[in-house]
């Protein structure tokens, strides 16, 4: 059964999620990838404005294809995660809530997940052109001279992803290929 | 001297861009509906659809079947007799490339300077590989390699001594530590033999083969099945979320080698195995 659940995400929804959960998420979340990380993780250090505030944010781990003519967004699937983990602790402790992207996170990213309560969901990595279906607006808010990379403000409704570490410490990962191995 | 006008190369990479990012190969399409019908994993099953749902829309809609559209390596068989007319051949897939991913839509990934970090907004510059032939044709295949599955290869200097359990271990073991990072199920391309670059450029030629197709020599064939089995008993599973499609198949190459050395090279090839190739 797929959970709707609406994001800014709130501390409880954040609680209540639970490893292997499918969720669709409906709502404004933010496109930013590595380049993004790095500036968004310099303005906090030097006490700067962000471009968007963060407290119950949705960070998508993306950067889309250029837009054809007619079209919303490109092609939009999810990149890998562990590249933004430098990045992710302090995001988390100044009130990130989400992460969408695709590959295993690192410890120090799964204590803070715990510490602060937020959740990391997969989405279907290759799947861009499906994905982006769920992605009903797009607008640039910050970096625009990254290209790909700009921070967007998305606007999805019925975004597919699944839950795979909880604010429990759970990881659907380690679970799932337990549970297929053949020694 | 055959001639090729200059402008027909650069059309013809930047169509290659466009169709290889946008129409996923029949091979790739019929590995999948096979997997999904020994995939064990229910969400692996779901995953496996979505590939297929999603290879659907791409192609219908020529719109990237995934946002990284990739690094164009671009290979060349040039044929002795054949002239470039009008300009220079690598100067034509350069311009190609470029063309191709600005008018198709397909995204730039490409940054100047790996430390400064500024997008060339093109894509280019493509990483080229010109083979001289005999003959008067040219041939070029367009391969974008996405950034996700290239993080999760590697080269290793291994001995004689390792023997080919050595090589079957490194395999294995590189895909067990790329666990969901490079999109699975992957395509595993292995460079046994050679230079330390010449190895990795074998692994990655080696993704150009057809999935499906069996090694010419018995040796090999056997060592891409066995590893093959071994890589889908390690349970990654579609996404990395646990089953038994990791590896959508292993291609070997292999090439003559150094008394003192054995390098091993695995390049990582996410399931979007893109390539596409014409002969002018």
């Amino acid at each position: 059964m797929t959970k709707k659940i609406t994001a800014p995400l709130s501390e409880q929804t954040v609680r209540e999620l639970a490893a292997g959960d499918a969720v669709s998420i409906s709502g404004i979340i933010y496109t930013g990838r590595d380049a993004a990380h790095k500036r968004l993780f310099e303005a906090i250090q030097a006490g700067r404005p962000l471009p968007f505030d963060l407290r119950g944010a949705v960070i998508y781990y993306v950067g889309p294809s250029p837009a054809k003519p007619g079209q919303v967004i490109g092609s939009a699937g999810p990149t890998t995660s562990y590249r933004m983990d430098a990045y992710s602790p302090l995001l988390i402790e100044h009130g990130l809530r989400g992460m969408i992207g695709k590959g295993n996170r690192t410890q120090p990213v799964i204590e803070a997940m715990k510490k602060f309560g937020a959740v990391y969901f997969a989405a279907v990595g290759g799947a861009a052109a499906l994905i982006a279906r769920s992605i009903k607006a797009a607008r640039p808010i910050a970096y625009d001279e990254l290209g790909p990379e700009a921070v967007q403000e998305l606007r999805v409704e019925e975004f597919p992803a699944i839950v795979i570490n909880d604010v429990h410490g759970n990881d659907l990962y380690e679970q799932g290929v337990a549970k297929y191995r053949r020694e | 001297m055959r001639e090729i006008q200059f402008e027909q190369v650069r059309d013809t990479v930047a169509r290659l861009c466009v169709e290889a990012n946008c129409l996923l190969g029949d091979d790739v399409v019929r590995a999948f509906k096979a997997a999904l019908e020994t995939e064990e994993s229910p969400t692996g099953r779901e995953i496996l659809k979505q590939c297929l749902e999603n290879e659907e829309i791409a192609r219908r809609n020529m719109v990237p079947m995934c946002q990284d559209t990739g690094w164009a390596v671009v290979w060349v068989e040039l044929g002795s007799g054949v002239r470039i007319a009008g300009g220079e051949l690598a100067d034509a897939i350069q311009q190609g490339v470029a063309k191709g991913y600005t008018e198709g839509y397909l995204r730039k990934s490409i940054v100047r300077d790996p430390l400064r970090r500024e997008n060339t907004k093109n894509n280019t510059p493509a990483i080229i590989y010109i083979d001289v032939v005999a003959g008067d044709g040219l041939k070029i295949t367009v391969q974008p390699k996405g950034g996700g599955a290239e993080n999760m290869s590697e080269v290793k200097m291994l001995s004689a001594a390792d023997g080919a359990e050595g090589i079957k271990r490194f395999v294995v073991d590189r895909v067990a530590r790329s666990k969901a990072n490079p999109c699975p199920p992957v395509v595993v391309g292995v460079g046994i033999g050679g230079t330390f670059e010449k190895c990795a450029m074998l692994a990655k030629h080696a993704l150009l083969r057809e999935i499906g197709s069996v090694h010419p020599d018995p040796f090999y064939a056997d060592m891409e099945q066995e590893l093959l089995s071994r890589i889908n008993r390690l349970g990654i599973g579609p996404q990395g979320l646990g089953g038994t499609t990791t590896a959508l198949a292993v291609f070997i190459e292999a090439f003559p080698c150094h008394i003192a050395t054995m390098p091993c090279a695995v390049n990582i090839n996410c399931h979007a195995a893109r390539h596409k190739s014409a002969e002018l």
